[in-house]
């Protein structure tokens, strides 16, 4: 059933990474790797796939094994293909975990070619993920009962008036992709709606200003509507692009409830996270749903949940059982580190495209 | 000694955080010919720059739209719409896949009789009819799909006075949930608009209300925009039977299904993210055969595909002027055709490929036309090789609207060609000479002698 | 004109500048013009050896190397 190639009886599984931009701004790759390298039930190959000459993964040579550069999704998910289908000549990729936003859409859409070559993935289907997008996901939240905040989509200036008359301030004003600012006025929600519609252009988003205690949740969906993992964690102090600079588990059983709903609903596979707002009268809101694992999935493993591990062993076949336990209390704390190469290495992936 | 293939010699900074070619582009397409069809020979015998029409790929688009449409449903009528390419040779083509015409102004409408299509197989849309024309149009038996409340009460008095009973449809405009809202043409639903319109029909005597019309915006991307405005047609069809026991034969759908072109700004390419016509068809099928019509009743399905249905049938050749260094460094190539023949570069990154192999090496190149007009740019950055002067280019997906909204300005039109379905070129419209342009011209007789 | 000494290259087509810290990649010709340049060859004998090698026009190839040196110029990769 599996394409592997044993070692000691134990089986050795090439596995294919992206995200591996460990910065300020972190990517999840580097978090993964480390992750599944964790894991003592199988062997790994990592081979990293990068976008960038710079992303730091691509240098992390006790991490990532070899890297190769692909096109951006911008290009077409065919050229992402060829350029997979060459890699996987060299390599024998057994699965692949993207880690991008924006390049879920292609994978996904390749999902089924991929599989033919004999490369596994383990995401949600095409109507899961489109259902998460911020532009629809209050549509979702009514039609399954999850809170979402309350939302109208604006396309112009003047429904600005309609939305505060029925959501009132503070309101929250969004763009289509990116940005969000948080307005009292009228005057305020009508100099966003201009700022976010140059830059992201329409629709632009109008919310409900949900006030409450922040808490992202990292779930794993196994597709048919099973829970195998939830961890929740609490953001203790974030850099000022709102990343998690610390953050820790904490235990609270209405979270793991709302996690599980989402991941039945959807029948999610794969990882999540999950952005969620709970208000001081404990009502909790979905603020957001990434469709990936988030950067800070290092800590499900410390917490004894390895929720990147857990995803190989599911997409390769294996049969998993929902996680019951894990260790409240676990801190993370990023920190950075100077990692030295040469700019031979550097010219030889930014030219070459391999590393 | 056989000497080596000659490249330009080129030097690029590895810029930091910046794409590289693996980044941009997995691979070189190169497009050497066109359906077997030398690009090099077809510019050599009809000329650069030179459109080419594929006759095989409009039949093949016209019969996979009609397949999808009629597999799911039962009454099925495509209406080419002239304005998307009225080239007679390519008009002819749809008509003899069975097409009906859509024409939305005079000078349109003559063209499709002259065509050999019957009046009554002609829809005539949009806001401008002369009273002629409706008259004319109304004793064709053609379909008059009525805009505005104006052109209403015209047609009711032309027909009294003429003593005509015109088939007639309204088109309705809708939200349905897409911006912009098309709400311009036709008459409003929500506002009740669309109802008095027709309640108007239905008192004249004269007017006989056949159709519901309505066409919701181009290049949709959300099928399910079509489920809403087939869900409306079909509620204004049913109320229709309930008030006045009128059957209505057709329901017409209008047109806007996207090519697979990439609009611009757009992130993901146009042949990842724009949808298939099967889903339109599901969209729009699974409303009109769920609401509840019997089986005898169901309405006529008319769509006025166009752009879908030509826009990959069609390629600009072309041929390289020049290669220009920019005051900052970046790289620049002229072409022989401008802004003025392809007026789609305003709207999409056309695709375009070299039409000779080069070698591996790529640059990211600003693509400039031939005027001498800072606006005229195909693509303000695309990755080519390293091409050079006499070099050949192919620019796809051009069929739809470049050979209707074109213009002569500065440089004349080209030559149209049709490659038929054994690949043999046809000549179907003719490159303009000066003659051609000055034979409308008058110069009045004080300032026609030459001094 | 001379292109800067200290500059590196590689028979792969890499580029060096340890002044500034940039790195280049150009293609196979580039490599060879710039190899000869750094044998300290004039215009004239290089642009001998390449038409005597490629399949190219001199008048091509001149365009092309004035191009090449503005492009040289641009990364400032030489000693004026």
């Amino acid at each position: 059933m599996v394409t592997s190639h044993d070692i000691k009886g134990k089986r050795k599984l090439v596995i294919a990474v992206t995200g591996l931009n460990a910065i300020d701004s972190p990517g999840p790759g580097v978090a993964v790797i480390r992750a599944i390298r964790e894991c003592s039930d199988f062997e790994v190959r990592i081979i990293g796939l990068s976008y960038e000459a710079l992303e730091p993964g691509i240098y992390m040579h006790e991490l990532v094994d070899k890297t190769y550069q692909i096109p951006y999704p911008s290009a077409g998910f065919e050229s992402l293909l060829q350029r997979l289908i060459q890699i996987h000549q060299a390599e024998k990729l057994d699965l692949v975990i993207p880690n991008f936003d924006a390049e879920l859409f292609s994978f996904i859409k390749l999902r089924k070619e991929l599989e033919n070559l004999g490369i596994r993935s383990f995401l949600p289907e095409l109507e899961q993920f489109e259902a998460r997008h911020k532009m629809i996901l209050s549509k979702f939240g009514k039609k399954h009962q999850i809170m979402v905040p309350e939302d109208r989509i604006i396309n112009h200036v003047t429904d600005l008036v309609k939305a505060v008359a029925e959501l009132d301030y503070p309101l929250v004003v969004k763009g289509k992709f990116y940005d969000a600012t948080i307005v009292n006025t009228l005057e305020g929600a009508q100099k966003a709606f201009y700022q976010l519609q140059a830059k992201w252009g329409l629709p632009v988003i109008a919310q409900k200003f949900i006030n409450g205690t922040e808490i992202n949740i990292a779930a794993l969906g196994d597709g048919k509507g099973n829970t195998i993992s939830v961890i929740p964690m609490r953001k203790l102090y974030i850099t000022d692009k709102g990343k998690a600079w610390a953050g820790i588990t904490i235990e609270d059983a209405s979270y793991i409830e709302l996690a599980k709903k989402f991941v039945k609903v959807t029948k999610w596979r794969g990882g999540c996270e999950l952005e969620i707002m709970q208000t001081a009268d404990g009502i909790s809101y979905i603020m957001e749903v990434n469709p990936r694992f988030p950067a800070w999935i290092y800590l499900t493993a410390a917490a004894g949940q390895n929720q990147p591990a857990t995803l190989v062993k599911m997409a390769m076949g294996e049969h998993v059982d929902p996680f019951q336990t894990y260790e409240v209390g676990k801190m993370f704390i990023r920190y950075s580190w100077d990692l030295i190469t040469d700019v031979s290495e550097f010219q030889k992936i930014s030219g070459e495209g391999e590393l | 000694m056989e000497k080596l293939r000659y490249e330009r010699p080129i030097i690029k900074k590895l810029n930091v955080g910046f794409v590289n070619k693996f980044g941009t582009q997995a691979k070189n397409e190169v497009v050497t010919n066109l359906e077997g069809v030398g690009v090099k020979e077809l510019i050599k015998e009809f000329g650069s720059p030179l459109f080419v029409i594929s006759e095989k790929q409009i039949r093949r688009n016209y019969q996979h739209a009609s397949r999808v449409f009629k597999t799911r449903y039962p009454k099925v009528q495509f209406a080419w719409s002239y304005k998307t390419n009225y080239l007679n040779a390519v008009c002819k083509v749809f008509h003899q896949e069975g097409s009906w015409a859509e024409v939305v102004s005079g000078f349109e409408y003559e063209k499709a009789l002259a065509n050999g299509v019957p009046g009554s197989k002609i829809i005539f849309n949009g806001p401008d009819k002369t009273d002629d024309q409706l008259v004319t149009a109304a004793r064709n038996n053609s379909l008059i799909h009525i805009d505005h409340f104006d052109e209403l009460y015209s047609l009711i008095k032309l027909s009294e006075e003429f003593q005509l009973k015109p088939k007639v449809a309204i088109r309705v405009n809708m939200d349905t949930g897409i911006y912009p809202r098309w709400d311009r043409f036709g008459f409003n639903y929500e506002n009740g608009q669309a109802w008095t319109a027709i309640s108007r029909i239905m008192s004249c005597e004269h007017l006989n209300l056949v159709g519901l019309h309505c066409h919701i915006g181009t290049f949709m991307m959300e099928s399910s925009a079509y489920a809403i405005a087939a869900t409306k047609l079909c509620q204004l069809s049913w109320d229709i039977s309930e008030k006045f026991g009128r059957h209505i034969q057709y329901l017409d759908l209008g047109g806007g299904f996207p090519s697979t072109n990439t609009l611009k700004g757009s992130y993901l390419p146009g042949t990842d993210t724009v949808p298939g016509i099967d889903q339109f068809a599901d969209a729009i099928t699974d409303v009109i055969l769920g609401f509840g019509f019997r089986q005898e009743e169901l309405p006529l399905l008319i769509l006025e595909t166009g752009r879908a249905l030509i826009d990959d049938a069609g390629y600009l050749l072309g041929t390289v002027l020049a290669n220009k260094r920019l005051s900052d460094g970046r790289s620049s190539t002229v072409m022989d055709f401008g802004v003025n023949s392809l007026f789609t570069s305003f709207w999409y990154d056309h695709k375009v490929t070299p039409a000779q192999e080069g070698g591996q090496y790529t640059e990211e190149t600003v693509l400039y036309g031939p005027l001498c007009m800072n606006i005229d740019v195909i693509r303000e950055n695309v990755v080519l090789p390293l091409l050079k002067k006499g070099d050949h280019l192919v620019v796809h997906k051009v069929g739809a609207y470049n050979m209707t909204q074109w213009m002569q300005f500065i440089t004349l039109r080209p030559n149209i060609v049709l490659l038929d379905q054994s690949s043999h070129p046809h000549l179907i419209r003719k490159a303009e000479t000066l003659e051609y342009l000055e034979s409308v011209e008058i110069v009045p007789h004080h300032l026609s002698k030459n001094s | 004109m001379r292109f800067k000494k200290n500059i590196a290259t590689s028979d792969t087509g890499f580029i060096f500048n340890p002044g500034s810290g940039d790195s280049f990649s150009s293609n196979s010709i580039g490599s060879e013009i710039l190899a000869f340049f750094k044998e300290d060859k004039s215009r004239n004998e290089i642009i001998e050896l390449i038409c005597a090698k490629y399949d190219v026009e001199k008048n091509q190839l001149e365009k092309d190397l004035d191009d090449f040196f503005s492009q040289l110029r641009d990364h400032n990769l030489l000693d004026e």
